[in-house]
């Protein structure tokens, strides 16, 4: 009986533990962060890159960084794919033209400053921070080490400085924001000579990306990406080559990165909340359980030495 | 179950001795290069792979195969099941070894670990599912020790005390199950942010219910395996309660285990098919995902069934070894293997000696605190002292 109660109250838990969890939080609310208004974004024609890695060398300046051990006017650098490092916060990289042969495709690759970055959202204490201007920023002065965000980010960004003892540190783009505040356009932007890249705010961009599409149909792949991956990101990408071939997540999704752990977080209260009056309510039927078996017990030894007694033929009382 | 002689066991404990401290010695010398070096040092950890053995094996392992102490208190304290009682004190004591090994391992793993209590004190970041996980594994390691302190206390004598814990016993015992509950499932949540990194087979939006599921399961398993283990290193310091109740507590949990087994077999099986992920099993990964849930899971959940079917606690200990595997195998496929599946070869993860050295260091250091509490502490048997408590 009281056996078929527990498990009864062990499915109710198990019930009330799986709606809880793992739901994406999209299903409980209707809000949606489009990013702050007039937030700045930087919008990488790849069609209009040509491979100069000027924009790695203004970057390598702007932010102090140490001398490569190639320049940056060797192009034969290009021939490998490379991916961010702790010294190299943008790499540009060549891929094979199908339409053209001749004339392969450059693009660029840094940190993407995603609207809802899922750095930030992984970061256990909040070293990073989507700015205003656009710009997610890293504070390495709280930070743990713990590498969760390079983990988290779907762009493959953040590196750490694993040779550093004492202070190591996550490095990625600032999207220049110290620049910016300033008034002073990202290094990468100024440097390019091709006009690949442009800065502005972000609907802006998305405007002059549409209105390019429209004068030159032929010329580009109908589709911005950035503008919804991840729930959307600062850095926005036109080509004339699927983005696919250019080593870039198609399959990434619209759904930005905090909810997908919000529906688990949410579950926390609810744990803390019922938990406690479940398990209390199981001990309670379990010592009850016990206090009955004890009466029961009793009474039954009770009613066995009575008619031990009513029958004094029996010479051995048992005591 | 074979007693060992006291020659023997001297002779054991002597090789025992030897290999401990080659193992220590070896550790402490990587400690050395590990905090002077930095992680490039001692590690193959990059940019793409920025969690290894440290957190796959001594984190992930670490906490769930720590998890029979939750299981073992809450069957006996709150779901009544008293005939199990030898078994709460080992089992808190290696719950409260495992949790403080694994912040142990933590110092070594993060970057600045003198900054561990940032999260807590300095900036929350709530929106982290890390930050639930540490705030949880802070406060259960706390209550660990203090459920574990009583035994501390009947051995150094402090009688008023040990009294005024073990009346705290019910309380401690569900903010255990609840703290459990929290980060056990959360270290399964830290996956749910990369759909796009982990292996659509691995990853799902149930996989932190499939880690507190199997938390349950190695918690089980592991009170079993332990057992066994003290019954042949320790069980001269067993009294005759423990060693009556030790068969009941292996065909007791051999039962329970091969419940929950198939219950996590049954999610398991409804996962893939809410993501309809049936056409995955087709490929090379999908023929490693059938050895995980046929071999480590099903396998040991039919082989439970028979030992307790047979009454063989032989059988039952030899499965609680394969279930322990299983769910080390769970948690290496999600945090390594299945993880960045969709990069080249060349830019995967494969520990460095160094790496796998500290971790066959601090488990060694948990063998070596285990035996000195054992052999001093009541943990194996009463307190003659304090026998009217239980």
């Amino acid at each position: 009986m009281s056996i078929s109660r527990r498990k009864f109250l062990g499915w109710v838990g198990a019930a009330g533990l799986s709606t809880t969890i793992g739901k994406p939080a999209a299903a409980a609310t209707n809000k949606q962060f489009t990013g702050y208004p007039k937030s700045f974004a930087i919008l990488h024609d790849i069609t209009l890159c040509v491979g100069c890695r000027s924009c790695e060398a203004a970057c390598n300046k702007v932010n102090e960084l140490p001398k490569p051990d190639k320049p940056f006017t060797d192009l034969s650098v290009l021939e490998t794919k490379r991916r961010t490092t702790t010294k190299t916060f943008t790499v540009v990289n060549k891929y094979d033209n199908p339409k053209y042969p001749k004339s392969p495709v450059f693009y660029k690759k840094q940190c993407n400053h995603c609207l809802e970055p899922a750095c930030a959202s992984a970061c256990f204490v909040r070293a990073f921070t989507k700015t205003k201007t656009g710009a997610v920023t890293y504070d390495s002065s709280v930070c743990v080490g713990c590498r969760y965000c390079i983990i988290a980010c779907p762009f493959e960004i953040p590196t750490y400085e694993y040779d550093q003892v004492l202070t190591p540190r996550i490095r990625k783009c600032t999207m220049c924001y110290p620049r910016v505040t300033e008034g002073l356009l990202p290094g990468c932007v100024e440097a390019c000579p091709m006009e690949a890249l442009s800065f502005g705010k972000r609907e802006d961009m998305i405007k002059i990306a549409q209105e390019r599409f429209r004068k030159y149909p032929n010329r580009y792949v109908n589709y911005i990406y950035g503008e919804h991956e991840m729930g959307g990101t600062s850095w926005l990408y036109i080509s004339g080559t699927p983005f696919k071939e250019l080593g870039m997540r198609e399959d990434l999704g619209n759904t930005p990165a905090p909810q997908l752990t919000a529906g688990a977080l949410s579950s926390v209260p609810m744990i803390v909340g019922l938990w406690p009056v479940l398990l209390a309510g199981i001990y309670a039927v379990s010592k009850r359980k016990e206090k009955i078996a004890q009466t029961e017990q009793e009474q039954a030894v009770a009613s066995a030495l009575v008619t031990d007694r009513s029958e004094p033929s029996q010479p051995e009382e048992e005591s | 179950m074979a007693q060992v002689t006291t020659a023997e066991r001297k002779s054991i404990f002597s090789l025992f001795n030897l290999i401990a401290l080659i193992v220590l010695g070896v550790g402490v010398y990587i400690t050395y290069l590990r905090f002077t070096g930095g992680l490039a040092a001692v590690t193959n950890l990059s940019d793409y792979n920025p969690w290894g053995i440290w957190i796959s094996f001594d984190l992930l392992c670490g906490v769930a195969l720590a998890a029979g102490g939750y299981v073992t208190s809450s069957a006996v304290y709150l779901f009544g099941m008293k005939k199990y009682h030898s078994a709460v004190r080992p089992a808190i004591l290696t719950g409260f070894l495992g949790y403080a090994l694994v912040v142990l391992a933590l110092q070594y793993d993060v970057g600045r670990p003198w900054r561990l209590p940032y999260p807590l004190f300095v900036q929350q970041g709530t929106t982290s599912v890390l930050f639930e996980v540490g705030l949880c594994v802070a406060t259960y390691l706390t209550v660990l020790f203090v459920e574990f302190s009583p035994a501390a206390m009947e051995w150094l004598g402090l009688k008023r005390a040990r009294n005024l814990v073990v009346k705290l016993t019910i309380l401690l015992t569900i903010f255990g199950v609840v703290l459990s509950t929290m980060h056990q499932s959360s270290l399964g949540a830290l996956f749910l942010i990369v759909p796009s990194k982990l292996h659509p087979l691995w990853y799902s939006s149930y996989i932190p219910i499939y880690f507190f599921v199997t938390s349950i399961i190695a918690g089980l398993s592991m009170v079993i395996f332990e057992s066994t283990l003290s019954h042949r290193f320790f069980a001269f310091k067993m009294d005759e309660t423990h060693l009556k109740e030790a068969n009941g507590v292996t065909l007791g949990f051999g039962k329970a285990a091969s419940y929950v087994l198939a219950g996590y077999f049954a999610i398991k099986v409804l996962g893939i098919s809410s993501g309809n992920q049936w056409h995955y099993l087709k490929t090379g990964y999908g023929t490693w995902y059938l050895v995980e849930l046929l071999g480590f899971v099903a396998l040991p959940s039919l082989l439970y069934a028979i030992g307790v079917r047979v009454k063989s606690p032989t059988l039952i200990k030899w499965t609680s070894v394969l279930a322990v595997m299983g769910v080390i195998l769970n948690r290496f496929n999600v945090c390594l293997i299945a993880f960045n599946w969709q990069l080249p070869a060349s830019e995967r993860y494969f520990p460095h000696w160094m790496e796998i050295g500290i971790s066959v260091f601090i488990v060694m250091i948990g063998l070596v605190l285990y035996r000195f509490i054992v052999t001093r502490m009541p943990i194996l048997y009463e307190h003659p002292d304090y026998k009217d408590a239980h």
